[in-house]
């Protein structure tokens, strides 16, 4: 027990960053291109007319014409219905619907659908994921989470997180998971993963990944896929590939409790699934994808049942338009 | 070889068509910039981005001064000169309420948008148009996130830089969010300040539904409104708020008005100032409570006329970009140059809404016109079309 204890103080120590050490751009930039590497942003949206305007022209004024650290800027749309293409495109980003990259295959919705078909889609080494809901978007969103993987080749996956688990005026905050979080990711990994326990938002939605990387691993459609990436990095490449950027605050709408419930139900299914594939969990049967949850209509109180499929992409590596397109082979 | 002005006007749309070009890096300014809380007295934060803006530009002459002020200096061709252009960089928003910008493809919505973080944006942005545009000045360009500039902060920013910089300074232009069209050329006579009025703590029966702060400063008003203000010069009291008390079954203790006096004419804003002492001694020795008049701004009236080349050419240029001038007073920057003699305009960007709320926005579009105006103008003084003779 002491070993994970010293491990995971040693990881935190190592690869715990914070963005203001990489403010340097220009050093940034110049190392990027010394490295030969190229780097792609990817926006998955739905219905994020709001704020997507702010975020293309933040990006792409500061991270493409002043400081060149981003190859491209592409947004992939799961079929909004409101202005977000529009928007995005008249601010100069790439605009993908979700629906026409790989075309051949059977169509699915999720968040996790179109951060999988970005690795078809992009063209870079690295690929940024940014959630497009953010109302305080500024560039070190971006290079706090690429600047690890610039500088450190060991390093493979990078992940934001928004709080700082430091003492303060005498007091020791928690460090500033969600709710889902701290209720049933750390628990679970806690039991079963501790190492992974010095992640400080396992669920943050804005990360930077190496394309071998990507190419290797699932990606669940739905509310798995950052639960899912961690176990399946983690246990292909050791707590070592991964990094953790301090990106202070990051604003944006909170979820309803119930959405949360959703939430941990599609995260759960990710999590037995690879819980059962490790042997992990012996003696699990197929667990049922109805989720119930209860309302109070007058005095009358009522169950919903929601159907949630936590349905898995295949690693990129395993389609052959990818393989074509980018050359590469399953070996 | 010199440009003549008709050149200068021949350049008009094609300054308007870069500055287009750059809409993004123009935005991403004015969200990074408006999205730091800047009150007056606390523009820090705001500072500190202009400088880094400058800095990035390659403006090696730049420095924060000892009020605050964020200072680029682009130097000229020529030892000509030193042109001073200036925006303001407090709001009128304090640091609780939410900054957060939005951008549509028409329009940018948020507090303080356009009084004065679009301004600001501009300001930091200069550089890199000029840049793009191959344009080099033969004097210096002074840049200038001016602080202290609202409310109580009286200008002391841009004051305390005119008063402190030691070289002449051939003229100023000030840049606001809001209105493009707007040409300010001369200041009015202005007075700001404000009455407060307080009542004892103990409550005092004998005075039984009286003895309330709202009530006195309620008498204090209606004497105000008493007093006749002449036609010409132009004159006029601006009620801007008033405050006071805390609930609904409490006496107020204190209430508050704030006001500005303004008139063309400085004696008259003199004689409306010793009305309102008159009255404000008056009220307090009847009814027993304390008030206090503090004022804690004033302008002087002043300013380069309506005949001024400055003033000419700079309507020449708004005429060429089919923007309808709409020239006039103002209390803003324009009374520090006045005070200091120098000739100085002040020009609005673009057009907004709902300006000193929290949803204040403005159009994109009418942005672009308004920086060619701004160059434009600058390529005017520049080309010494702007002096009289």
């Amino acid at each position: 027990m002491e070993d994970i204890v010293k491990k995971i103080k040693n990881w935190i120590d190592d690869n715990t960053y914070h963005h203001s050490q990489f403010w340097d751009l220009k050093k940034l930039v110049e190392k990027k291109e010394k490295n030969g590497l190229t780097i792609s942003l990817c926006l998955p949206t739905l219905n994020e007319e709001k704020t997507i305007g702010k975020e293309v022209i933040i990006f792409k004024s500061e991270l493409v014409d002043r400081y060149p650290l981003l190859d491209e800027i592409a947004v992939i749309d799961s079929g909004s219905d409101d202005q977000t293409r529009e928007i995005a495109a008249n601010f100069g980003a790439d605009v993908y619907l979700a629906d026409d990259i790989l075309p051949g295959l059977e169509k699915k919705k999720g968040k996790g659908e179109n951060l999988w078909k970005a690795i078809h889609q992009l063209e870079g080494d690295i690929i940024v994921y940014v959630d497009a809901d953010i109302s305080n978007i500024h560039p070190r969103f971006v290079y706090g989470l690429v600047a690890p993987l610039i500088y450190r080749e060991e390093v493979k996956y990078v992940k934001a997180f928004y709080d700082r688990p430091l003492a303060v005026s005498g007091s020791v905050r928690p460090s500033g998971g969600g709710r889902v979080t701290e209720i049933l990711i750390r628990p679970l990994f806690s039991l079963y993963f501790p190492e992974l326990t010095g992640i400080i938002q396992p669920l943050s939605g804005e990360y930077a990944v190496r394309r071998e990387v990507l190419e290797m691993i699932n990606f669940p459609i739905g509310y798995g896929v950052e639960t899912s990436h961690l176990i399946d990095v983690y246990t292909k490449y050791g707590l070592d590939a991964f990094a953790q950027t301090d990106l202070d605050q990051r604003v944006h709408e909170n979820k309803p409790t119930r959405a949360l419930g959703k939430m941990a139900f599609g995260i759960l299914q990710t999590f037995i699934k690879r819980a059962k594939a490790l042997d992990i969990i012996q003696d699990i049967s197929d667990f049922n994808t109805i989720l119930r949850q209860t309302q109070a209509k007058d005095n009358v109180y009522e169950q919903v049942e929601l159907e949630i499929i936590e349905e898995e992409r295949p690693p990129m590596i395993e389609i052959e338009e990818y393989r074509e397109k980018f050359n590469r082979s399953m070996d | 070889m010199e440009q003549s002005f008709e050149d200068i006007l021949g350049s008009l749309s094609g300054i308007r068509k870069t500055a287009q070009e750059l809409r993004e890096i123009l935005l991403a300014n004015l969200v990074m910039v408006g999205e730091i809380p800047a009150p007056t007295f606390g523009e820090n934060d705001r500072m500190e981005f202009v400088l880094n803006r400058f800095k990035e530009a390659s403006i090696t002459k730049n420095s924060v001064d000892e009020v605050g002020n964020g200072i680029g200096i682009l130097e000229g061709k020529e030892n000509s000169g030193n042109i001073l252009v200036v925006a303001h960089a407090d709001t009128v928003f304090n640091t609780k309420v939410d900054h957060t910008i939005q951008i549509q493809p028409e329009s940018v919505t948020g507090a303080g948008v356009a009084d004065n973080s679009l301004g600001l944006a501009v300001l930091s942005t200069l550089p890199t148009f000029l840049e793009k545009l191959d344009i080099e000045l033969n004097h210096n360009l002074i840049l200038m996130g001016a602080t202290r500039s609202l409310g109580r902060g009286d200008l002391e920013g841009l004051r305390f830089f005119l008063s402190n910089f030691e070289q002449p300074i051939k003229a100023g232009v000030g840049i606001e969010g809001v209105e493009l069209g707007r040409l300010s050329h001369t200041s009015i006579g202005m007075k700001r300040g404000e009455i407060t009025c307080r009542v004892p703590e103990e409550y005092d029966w004998s005075r039984f539904g009286d003895a309330s702060a709202i009530l006195t400063l309620n008498e204090v008003i209606n004497h105000i409104n008493e007093i006749r203000l002449p036609q010409r010069p132009r004159t006029s009291i601006v009620m801007g708020s008033i405050e006071g008390g805390s609930s609904f079954n409490t006496t107020a203790l204190k209430a508050k008005l704030q006001f500005e006096i303004r008139s063309e004419s400085s004696r008259m804003v003199q004689d409306i100032h010793q009305s309102m002492e008159e009255i404000v001694t008056e009220v307090a020795s009847q009814s027993g409570d304390t008030i206090h008049l503090d004022i804690f701004a004033q302008r002087e009236p002043g300013g380069v006329s309506f005949s001024h080349p400055l003033i000419r050419h700079t309507r020449r240029i708004m005429d060429q970009l089919d923007i309808a001038p709409r020239p006039g007073p103002s209390t803003s920057e324009l009374s520090a140059f006045i005070d200091q003699d120098i000739p100085a305009i002040t020009l609005g960007l673009t057009h907004g809404d709902n300006v000193h709320e929290t949803n204040e926005s403005i159009e994109i579009k009418p942005i672009y016109t308004g920086i060619a105006q701004i160059i434009g103008t600058l390529l005017a003084i520049d080309g010494g079309y702007c002096e009289e003779d």
